[in-house]
């Protein structure tokens, strides 16, 4: 049996099984690790073979061998967004060994599970090998040029049935940031907006909160600069789990500081046993938890009264809403007692500087805009942003899911953030020198339906896409219900496992309902085996970033150029190849790659990532994306030692990268000449903005509703406009005589981009950086010094209010706290109310008693394939599992490392998924929790044989999202995985 | 010449098992043989703590007092190792061993015992430094190299400390010192006979 170890046990267990005796001592979570040897599966053939041949099949690759040159390479870890260093020992084109990067200030030598495993990724025993092509049911071997045309074929037939609309492209958190820019041009050449990646199921609702609350969606600090914080709430995250080598710098804050850390959740995480207060909260609470903290602040005058008279937009409306969270509603809503939360809200308000930690506890819900934008309040209200030691550290989810939302993965963003309105289309087709007519002939008409007007092609590429978390709805509801020409018939996915998205029986139909899916991945990942399809499924595979060059974003915004460590390994091609050759097919390859240049790859010419990041550096003015050249960058990794470990700063004196923040954090702005040091605290004023300063970002005009909404009396240091102001404009510098500063060069630039409007010409269109340059030298912020705004009047819940999850588990709740009336979200119907009404009228919570929430692992990583695919990882966790209160199992006859089964209201009756449960006071009662990462089995049945040979991970086990439900966020239409309804049985 | 030590901050281990999958990425240890692993007290409640464990390095090590076939030996800087050439996988240093570190690979069709394996402080074993025959039966040699036990330089929080025992020793006293708590060097009494007074 498959258990995991504890105390000093498994060599015992091992021993005391093979003596014929099982050990029964207690289990601890974390077992799950083969007592006996005897393994599931695709490890039998490895446990069948003896110790000593498996030995001398690895040692094949591993070990430093004597007497020949060893070449180091770094590059960063592929897995969460701390951004750890790799350093790779290369013999002979062979990755040998790892060493620890003692000069990276980010980990200091260190990693966690993951990253001191990352070797085994090119090592690759379980990578797919070739492309491969589902033929009647059977995996079949097919060549690159194959793949490339019957896939490009394809597409031009969906294109020419139903339009550029049917076919959803998904991109990467995975990807390099050049990737993910050349996978949203191909979009955009393409002739669609449908192109999304990892973040809409992370942090959507977080970059959507906290950009409408103070300018960007983006962590305002580091996780270095938390070694600065003297409060620490931790809310809705388990960095110990998701983001290890984080607490590196929040522990030692602990310790210097002794600092408080406060770790609010439903469950009493790894983190949590490292914190001074643990608040256990009821799931989908968190805005009565953040309210009835600030009830206490405001009851008590502990808010930051010059702070919000300077900086803040709308505080007065919340104080309202705050005002009817008493200590007695919040408990009664969410089981928090009111004395507790009035210690946390003492020590965040008054032993300051304090930071909130969030993750996808906060953001993974119907309500994840209007969570984030309660936990902006709060950090408002206090004070805490634009400090060090304060801010919004929002830690991210994959190695580049920053970067791959700088880039404009997203169905309402071009790169850099400039939103996909006309002007915005007109400034990118001036970068890219292609007509914008040309982007324009390319999208779709779309008809009237169902009511909805029609939409030409102008108001069609202005239209964001279809998302994630929705792809399959758009290929299986009625026509009329999708706002666009046609359903969605075909799906490329780059990166991306199937098994992240909830519904997942809804998303199995999905993908037997459509024509052409392409999986470009080092793995098949969950995509391969999900469904029943039998033919028009491809699969290519795709090279890691640690066999190509380019750089990543980490979650404070460093921007990290990783060397290629090997050659792509079998058959696998980079994404830059991929990308390039899809575009050749389609036609568009020579128009798309005009500016950059072309290298020799291992299958033939591929684009440079050098020559990409200057094509982004060329157009990224509008979030500072300009000064980070790949020369400053590679500058950046070859002197990391040089950077301090608190405030990331290189020291002036040093020749090479003197005065810089690590990464040139963006924004780094003007072009690289300058020489901008980036920005490591995002909207400081106690810094000059060529410093890294800057003020909160003024998106939002001058005034609302007759009030000014510029800051009043605050700005960045040396300033020489001494309080708030717009956008920095043509029109603008006009009216201040600044445009006298500029030189020739740069005034014909802007005249040729301005046209005969050169007013509205802005710091974020004018191409030749005069504006910036100019705005640096009079120390203000080229987006102006706004208010933040506590009241986002432009979302749907202006003033966050508590709704209860669309799967209550208090029905008594739902009449005052009604989830949002049903309306339409990017494309798709959102339809909160009819079915938190269906539950409610059918008494889901009374057959369905147990509340479900899901988490990360230490081992694994997002949907799990790659790390589940390393036997060094999957022997850690060898067994998908559910964890549940010993109360709960008591009353249902459950046992510690049983099997059990698990089936959700959603649920086709009668099916059941089937999982080990793990007995454990870490949830509460009526709480269980299942980690994401698992797939490979669905609905209790082992899917391994629809694996292609030889590339099925070692650890399967029934995915979270087969049991999760309904729910949209109405910003972003992120799904809730968080809170939904469950039932357990012993097995 | 130094005495080299483990110490694990039990206050700092957050279970990541970094320390774990370092030591099989360094030494290529196969599927099923754990030269190191984290075990975690009261796991799920307050009072949850985390200690990493392999072979302490014990002074006066029991093991190598049992072993018939007396394959142990303790190197210049306190390191004990073994020979695989002499083992015969008896299992008697298991029983002896209060860390639960020596570990078998199993061999042959009954379950027999292999030659026992288990951390060597990456220090290699008797054959030559840094040679494929001492790769293949122990793993790479750091020590050689001048460099420390790779759990211990990767270790995600800097829990696990290793080198010389007075030298982790005053980085632990000065960690506890500054922060105002610490659980004590968790398994020095029984594997050195002594603790960290701070």
């Amino acid at each position: 049996m498959l258990m995991k170890r504890k105390a000093g046990e498994a060599s015992r267990a091992r021993l005391s099984a093979t003596l014929g005796q099982v050990s029964s001592g207690p289990v601890t979570r974390r077992s799950f690790l083969a007592r006996a040897g005897v393994t599931a599966g695709g490890l039998a053939a490895l446990s069948s073979l003896s110790v000593g041949m498996v030995r001398k099949a690895e040692a094949a690759g591993g070990g430093v061998r004597p007497g020949i040159p060893v070449q180091l390479k770094k590059n960063i870890c592929t897995h969460c967004s701390v951004g750890c260093t790799v350093i790779a020992e290369v013999q002979n084109g062979v990755w040998v060994g790892q060493e620890p990067a003692w000069d990276s200030p980010i980990n200091r030598g260190t990693h966690c599970a993951k990253g001191a495993s990352v070797r085994e990724l090119v090592h690759g025993d379980r990578r797919l090998k070739t492309p491969m092509k589902l033929v009647n049911g059977e995996w079949q071997r097919i060549s690159w040029d194959v793949a490339i045309n019957e896939i490009g074929d394809k597409m031009m037939e969906i294109r020419g049935k139903s339009g550029a609309d049917s076919v959803f492209l998904l991109g990467s958190a995975k990807f390099s940031n050049e990737g993910a820019y050349l996978m949203r041009k191909f979009a955009a050449f393409w002739g669609t907006n449908s192109v999304d990646h990892q973040a809409r199921i992370c942090h959507s609702t977080t970059v959507a909160g906290v950009a409408n609350t103070w300018g960007y969606g983006a962590q305002t600090n580091s996780y270095n600069d938390i070694r600065n914080s003297k409060t620490m709430i931790i809310m809705g995250g388990n960095p110990a789990e998701a983001h290890p080598v984080s607490l590196q710098h929040v522990l030692t804050g602990k310790e210097i500081n002794r600092a408080n850390v406060i770790v609010i959740d439903p469950r009493f995480t790894r983190t949590a046993a490292h914190a001074n207060e643990y608040v256990r909260i009821r799931p989908g609470t968190d805005i009565p938890v953040i309210w009835g903290i600030m009830w206490h602040i405001f009851e008590n005058g502990w808010e930051d009264k010059q702070f919000i008279a300077q900086r803040v937009h709308g505080m007065d409306q919340i104080r309202a809403e705050v005002k009817k969270w008493n200590p007695q509603e919040v408990e009664r809503v969410a089981g928090v007692p009111g004395e507790q939360l009035k210690r946390v809200a003492q020590l965040f308000a008054t032993q300051k500087p304090s930071t909130l930690i969030w993750c996808m506890g906060a953001t993974q819900k119907t309500v994840g805009t209007a969570n984030v934008r309660a936990y902006c309040d709060l950090l408002l209200a206090t004070g805490n942003v634009g400090m060090d030691g304060t801010g919004a550290n929002i830690f991210r989810g994959h190695c580049n899911v920053q970067g791959a939302s700088d880039m404009g993965l997203d169905v309402g963003n071009l790169p850099l953030y400039y939103g996909i309105a006309e002007a915005a289309w007109r400034h990118w087709a001036r970068v890219w020198d292609v007509p914008f007519d040309y982007f324009q002939s390319r999208f779709d008409e779309v008809p009237a339906k169902a009511g909805r007007n029609a939409r030409t092609r102008l108001q069609n590429m202005q239209t964001p896409g279809i998302t994630t978390t929705r792809w399959f709805d758009a290929v299986t509801l009625p026509a009329d219900q999708v706002d666009q020409r046609d359903n969605v018939k075909g799906m490329v996915v780059f990166g991306h496992g199937g098994n992240t998205v909830t519904r997942m029986p809804e998303s199995v139909k999905g993908l037997e309902a459509l024509e052409l899916l392409v999986v470009a991945d080092p793995h098949p990942t969950t995509y391969a085996h999900l469904s029943n399809r039998r033919n028009g499924t491809y699969l290519l595979p795709i090279a890691t970033q640690f066999e190509g060059d380019g750089s990543r974003t980490n979650s404070n915004r460093s921007i990290q150029w990783g060397e290629k460590v090997v050659e792509p390994i079998f058959e696998s091609a980079s994404d830059y190849w991929v990308i390039y050759r899809m575009a050749q097919k389609l036609g568009f390859a020579n128009e798309m790659f005009k500016n950059i240049s072309l290298v020799q790859g291992k299958y033939g010419p591929e684009p440079q990532a050098e020559s990409v990041l200057r094509e982004i550096n060329r157009g990224g003015w509008g979030a500072g994306y300009t000064g980070q050249s790949p020369e400053r960058l590679k500058a950046h990794m070859a002197n990391q030692g040089k950077f301090d470990l608190v405030t990331l700063r290189a020291p002036a004196s040093d020749p090479v990268v003197g005065g810089d923040y690590y990464g040139l954090p963006w924004p780094c702005w003007g072009t690289p000449e300058i020489r901008h040091p980036g920005t490591h605290v995002l909207y400081d004023t106690t810094r000059h903005v060529k410093d890294g300063g800057g003020t909160f970002r003024a998106r939002f005009g001058v005034e609302y509703q007759g009030a000014n909404i510029l800051a009043e009396g605050s700005y960045s240091k040396g300033s020489v406009l001494t309080d708030g102001y717009p956008e920095m404009t043509m029109a603008v510098f006009q009216r201040l005589g600044w445009d006298a500063d500029l030189t020739a060069a740069e005034r014909a630039s802007i005249e040729r981009v301005g046209g005969a409007n050169v007013a509205a010409v802005s710091w974020m269109t004018d191409l030749s950086g005069g504006i910036q340059r100019v705005c640096l030298e009079k120390g203000v912020s080229p987006f102006g010094n706004a208010k933040a705004r506590a009241v986002a009047w432009n979302l749907p819940d202006p003033v966050p209010v508590h709704r209860e999850p669309i799967y209550s588990i208090r029905p008594d709740l739902v009449a005052q706290y009604p989830a949002r009336a049903d309306e339409r979200t990017l494309r798709m119907p959102n339809l909160h109310t009819t079915v938190q009404k269906a539950a409610v009228d059918r008494r889901i919570a009374d057959s369905f008693p147990i509340i479900l929430t899901s988490g990360r692992l230490v081992e694994y990583e997002g949907g799990g394939e790659e790390t589940r695919s390393n036997p060094w990882l999957a022997e850690l966790q060898q067994d998908m599992f559910v964890e549940i209160h010993p109360a709960d199992a008591a009353q249902r006859g459950i046992r510690d490392g049983g099997w059990v089964h698990v089936w959700g209201p959603e649920m086709v009756a009668n099916t059941r998924t089937r999982m080990k449960a793990l007995v454990t006071e870490r949830v509460g009662r009526g709480v269980a929790f299942m980690p994401f990462h698992f797939g490979g089995w669905y609905l209790g049945e082992d899917q391994r044989a629809k694996y292609p040979r030889g590339t099925d991970p070692y650890v399967l086990g029934e995915s979270v999202n087969t049991l999760t439900t309904y729910g949209y966020d109405p910003v972003t239409a992120m799904q809730e995985t968080k809170v939904t309804l469950c039932q357990i049985s012993a097995a | 010449m130094a005495r080299m030590k483990f110490l694990c901050d039990a206050d700092r281990c957050i279970e990541c098992n970094a320390c774990v999958t370092a030591c099989k990425n360094e030494h290529e240890v196969p599927w099923g043989i754990n030269r190191r692993r984290v075990v975690t007290i009261n796991d799920g409640k307050p009072g949850e703590r985390s200690v990493s464990m392999a072979c302490m390095h014990c002074t006066d090590a029991p093991c190598a007092a049992v072993c018939p076939v007396d394959c142990f030996y303790t190197t210049a800087d306190a390191v004990v190792l073994h020979s695989k050439d002499l083992c015969i996988g008896c299992g008697y240093c298991f029983y002896a061993c209060p860390f639960g570190a020596p570990q078998y690979p199993r061999v042959g069709n009954f379950g027999s015992r292999g030659k026992m394996d288990k951390c060597t402080y990456c220090a290699g074993g008797p054959e030559a430094d840094m040679t494929p025959a001492e790769y293949a039966k122990y793993g790479s040699n750091r020590l050689a190299e001048g460099k420390l036990p790779i759990c211990a330089e990767m270790c995600s929080t800097k829990a696990l400390l290793a080198g010389d025992g007075e030298v982790i020793t005053q980085i632990y006293r000065e960690r506890v010192q500054r922060r105002g708590y610490g659980s004590g060097a968790w398994g020095w009494r029984t594997a050195y006979k002594e603790t960290i007074n701070v």
